[in-house]
């Protein structure tokens, strides 16, 4: 897809909200995202990552709030064909092989991809022949991959596309979706790996309890959530002086204490020697790594109501740091 | 309509081994050890053979027609109807494909019993038998759409004892396995129920007007309908996550 052609608007998700029963899933969430921006939705499970991107693609509908694929309705962008989607759930259908499978999919797109390319590229060749119930699981997700790409779409939605593969196959994975995708397509995947989001995505936007609890660029989320608190008692230096130590990515000053953020432990060892230097006076340190959870509970906490509402469910499905399991 | 798509949904369907013999196997099997010593005797005004034939024909083909539920089920179980809605994929034309798959098994079945009918006597002439067939595809357009509408209103698990439950419930009302209600009431409402005239259709054939009454026409065509539009708001709603 070349610049000329390419859709305009992008995506815009606005005030979203969806609840099952009285299950808030998705809870007013807006994002606009560009044509060609890569974007992790990160957050652990029962985050609403999956609910929101059922919302994206047209598969179940908002109890509030609209979502605009390049200008149009979601089910007008797929019925055009611009949207090609991994869902999180889902395996090929029985009694194909690899091939006939996409090649099916493919007649259902009004531009379709040619085949062999497809299966070239996603490393499904040499498994054409074989029957879609035979496949390993990093096999089965590369498949699944080349059923999402043979449309050639504008816009990639990949939910938890390396759930089930093991760290090789991940990079394997991810290596493929980005030769495959640099030619300017918008990719919007959901993710609980911190290093996932990190490694392949232009933009994080990181969920929290059906929430968006932060948005940005990677550096400036992983320094929310992937790296070291400095915790200390100092008085009398503002927290703008305490963003000139190098390394610091967030000074903040709760009365006689001050919390520094650091993207990781190397930084924040860093940080702390020039803070001894700089500032003799300073004492009651304390470094510790922030998990995701950690993060989302500081996150969350910045957002009056939800705070309020984070406290019912004081024990969220988190995993530790990462969410690796 | 997408021949492309259509295909392979044809293609798997061939490939699908176990519901060729519940709708093949089974059917003969019990026509040729029930119709077999039973040539002689007369049912309905018909030779027993006959009859029984147009039975199993109707019997193996509600089983074929209603069993695309059961594909449609597993299909949305592992989540793959859903991808397809991702897909610009019409309804019109997933229902179509099914509609054709399930007609596909159905039309095995009614040539297969129309053979083993041959070997054991049947007589009919050429345009009988064509009339015959015709007929049994006509009957068999509602359960098409009742497999669809099953295949999308259950999950997997309960959905064999459904299938099996509506089967032989309208093959037992139908007359599948001989005629259950002679006159009265109960023939009234059996009278209501499509199978009933699948089952009918070689008397319909051997009457003396050649054709079906008013009545089946109807009833066929109302649960049809009925059934479509069901079948039509449970697929659209279909969305959700399944498991
Ligand atoms: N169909 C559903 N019925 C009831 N609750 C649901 C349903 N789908 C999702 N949920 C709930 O909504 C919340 C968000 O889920 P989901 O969007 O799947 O999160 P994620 O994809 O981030 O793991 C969870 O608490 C989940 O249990
Ligand atoms: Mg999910």
């Amino acid at each position: 897809m070349n610049e000329t052609t390419r859709r305009p608007h992008g995506i815009v998700v606005d005030h979203l909200s969806k609840s099952f029963g009285s299950v808030a899933a998705v809870r007013d969430v807006s994002l606009t995202i560009e044509t060609g921006e890569i974007v992790a939705l990160l957050g652990p499970n029962g985050a609403g990552k999956t609910t929101t991107i059922d919302m994206i693609l047209g598969l179940s509908r908002p109890d509030k709030g609209t979502v605009t694929l390049f200008g149009t309705t979601p089910a007008n962008a797929v019925l055009a064909g611009h949207v090609g989607g991994m869902l999180q759930t889902g395996s090929p259908p029985q009694y194909l092989n690899v091939r006939e499978l996409i090649t099916m999919v493919a007649s259902l797109y009004p531009h379709p991809l040619d085949v062999d390319h497809v299966l070239e590229m996603t490393g499904t060749a040499e498994i054409a022949t074989r029957s879609t119930t035979k496949l390993s699981g990093g096999q089965t997700q590369r498949v699944r991959f080349a059923v999402a790409l043979v449309a050639d779409p504008d816009l990639l939605v990949l939910d938890e596309p390396t759930a089930a593969i093991d760290v090789e196959g991940r990079r394997d994975f991810w290596n493929i979706m980005r030769s495959v995708v640099a030619g300017g397509k918008t990719v919007i995947f959901a993710t609980h790996y911190l290093e996932e989001a990190d490694a392949y995505a232009d933009r994080i936007v990181l969920m929290a309890r059906g929430r968006v609890v932060a948005d940005g660029p990677p550096t400036e989320i992983k320094a929310k959530v992937g790296g070291r608190v400095i915790r200390a008692t100092l008085s009398e230096v503002s927290a703008e002086e305490l963003m000139t130590i190098e390394g610091v990515a967030k000074a903040e000053r709760q009365g006689e204490g001050i919390t520094l953020s650091c993207s990781d432990s190397a930084t924040s060892d860093r940080v702390l020697r020039e803070l001894l230097t700089r500032y003799p006076a300073a004492r009651d340190f304390e470094v510790h790594g922030v998990g995701l959870e950690e993060a989302f509970l500081v996150l969350t906490a910045d957002n009056e109501d939800s705070a309020v509402s984070g406290t019912d469910d004081a024990n969220p499905e988190l995993d530790g740091p990462g969410f690796e399991r | 309509m997408n021949f492309t798509y259509l295909k392979f949904e044809i293609l798997r369907t061939l490939r699908n081994r176990r519901f060729l013999v519940f709708s093949l196997i089974f059917p003969l099997v019990l026509f040729f050890a029930i119709a077999g010593p039973n040539k002689m005797v007369i049912v309905e005004g018909i030779h027993f053979p006959l009859y029984y034939m147009t039975a199993m024909a109707s019997w193996g083909s509600m089983t074929a027609t209603l069993s695309s539920g059961a594909r449609i089920a597993a299909e949305r179980q592992i989540g793959w109807t859903r991808q397809l809605k991702i897909t610009p994929l019409s309804t019109r034309n997933y229902f179509a494909a099914k509609i054709v798959c399930g007609y596909m098994m159905a039309l095995f079945t009614v040539l297969a019993l129309g053979v083993a009918g041959t070997i054991l006597g049947v007589h009919l002439s050429g345009p009988e038998w064509l009339k015959l067939v015709a007929l049994l595809l006509v009957g068999l357009i509602p359960f098409v759409v009742i497999g669809i509408l099953l295949g999308h209103l259950m999950k997997v698990d309960s959905l064999g004892p459904a299938l099996g439950g509506v089967t032989s419930l309208f093959a037992l009302l139908g007359g599948s396995f001989g005629p259950i209600f002679q006159s009265g009431f109960m023939l009234k409402v059996v009278k209501d129920i499509p199978s009933y005239w699948l089952v009918q259709a070689s008397q319909s054939v051997l009457s003396p007007s050649g054709w079906p009454p008013a009545q089946s026409w109807i009833v066929i065509g109302v649960w049809t309908v009925v059934m479509s539009r069901l079948a039509v708001i449970v697929y659209r709603r279909d969305s959700n996550r399944v498991s």
